[in-house]
């Protein structure tokens, strides 16, 4: 046993990889079950927002575009469940954990989408803010999940680009459009900038994560880099973003900001939030009408397979 | 008891001339759902031109808890590489 913890040890100080077979605490397992099956829930919830918009599109080439940012979300769900089974748990526990609301998802997915212009805020602000986060964990200390955010964070450029396109397109076009753009603006900022979780002081799973190289950089630390790339891109979109303490520190080197309001934090995080409960009953409706699917498609397999291996 | 899918490893070869790489793993029921969710999750931007997949559970490897053991064989063999053998200067072409 303490052979295998050193051997463990070592790798994390090394700064190379933990891989599926290696020995690992049970801590690290079920630290790294929690946060890749909440990223995956993340991916896979986050496709109800956009797909609300998905038939009001406003072009065809707008569909097309929201179709493929779609698409790679359920890939993207779809890598990282394969990564948390290699920890040991199954799709449909994850599922099942989803269902209970034992796991988590981002609550940002817990905001409606009521205007195209939340198409370009989503794509700009959300996207933008899981990109910084996942450049981050690339450095992951579990292989699988480093080797699921590389290719993610490949995948995911054209995501916030398509998103920043949208919001200039909104923001150049007519006064009713660039008002559009600022009201998606006001509501995605803060909820966006919360999508880094907790301050550091009182983020409950920092201290271990950090050690064990699970997380390689803090939330505020995230956070803020976020806020000092983003803000100049408002600049240039000719829109406010919606906090009147926000300006450049010329001591620090990055933007001020004022406090986030935490209680609208928990109180979503906690299942309050304004489509907490419509995102997991679609979840369940679409797996539970779909069962006929998967007893079809065993029944064939069964009728049709002949021993593989 | 719902009937269930399994896990099958996905390897892709990229360009003809290359080995084939493993690229993660997908869930299914029969060998052609195997490769169709394999060609849709890792394949979205031409990332390969061949596939294979291959049931995890048809997959043999190494006991971890012996593969120190199992390797080691090849540790003490410092002649199998070329580096080892001296040459003397000015011969070339070895």
């Amino acid at each position: 046993m303490e052979k295998f913890q050193e051997a463990f040890d070592k790798i994390i100080e090394a700064d190379s990889k933990v891989e599926p077979r290696d020995w690992m605490p049970e801590k690290y397992r079920k630290t790294n079950i929690r946060q890749i099956s909440q990223h995956a829930h993340s991916e896979i919830i986050g496709m109800q927002p956009e797909g609300n918009w998905l038939l009001r599109a406003p072009s065809l080439r707008a569909k097309q575009v929201l179709l493929a940012k779609i698409q790679d979300e359920a890939g993207h769900g779809l890598y990282l469940y394969s990564v948390a089974e290699t920890l040991g748990i199954s799709r449909s526990e994850m599922i099942e954990q989803l269902h209970s609301g034992e796991a988590k998802y981002s609550s940002i997915f817990n905001y409606p989408t009521l205007t195209w212009a939340d198409m370009g805020a989503v794509g700009w602000l959300v996207d933008g803010a899981a990109i910084v986060n996942q450049v981050s964990l690339q450095r992951t200390s579990y292989g699988p999940y480093s080797r699921a955010m590389i290719r993610i964070c490949k995948e995911e450029s054209f995501h916030q680009r398509q998103g920043y396109e949208i919001m200039c397109r909104m923001a150049f076009g007519t006064p009713e459009q660039k008002e559009m753009a600022q009201d998606a603006l006001n509501r995605f900022w803060e909820p966006a900038l919360m999508m880094f979780g907790p301050h550091d002081a009182d983020s409950v799973h920092k201290g271990q994560s950090m050690e064990w190289k699970i997380k390689r950089e803090s939330n505020d630390h995230l956070r803020q880099r976020f806020i000092d790339r983003t803000v100049p891109q408002a600049e240039y979109l000719g829109l406010t973003i919606p906090d009147p303490n926000l300006k450049w520190n010329e001591e620090t080197g990055h933007y001020d900001h004022s406090p986030f309001n935490w209680d609208e934090f928990w109180n979503v995080v906690n299942g309050n939030g304004p489509c907490n409960k419509e995102r997991l009953d679609h979840h369940k409706k679409a797996h539970n009408d779909n069962k006929w699917v998967r007893e079809a498609a065993a029944a064939y397999a069964a009728k049709t397979e002949t021993q593989v291996a | 008891m719902e009937a269930t899918d399994k896990v099958w490893e996905v390897f892709i070869q990229k360009k003809a001339g290359l080995a084939f790489k493993h690229a993660g793993s997908v869930r299914a029921f029969d060998k052609k759902m195997a490769i169709q969710n394999a060609r849709d999750v890792y394949t979205r931007r031409s990332e390969g031109r061949a596939m294979w997949v291959v049931p995890t559970e048809a997959i043999v490897s190494v006991p971890l808890d012996n593969s120190d053991a199992f390797f080691d064989p090849a540790d003490d063999k410092a002649y199998r590489h070329a580096t080892f053998y001296e040459i003397p200067d000015g011969v070339k072409h070895l």
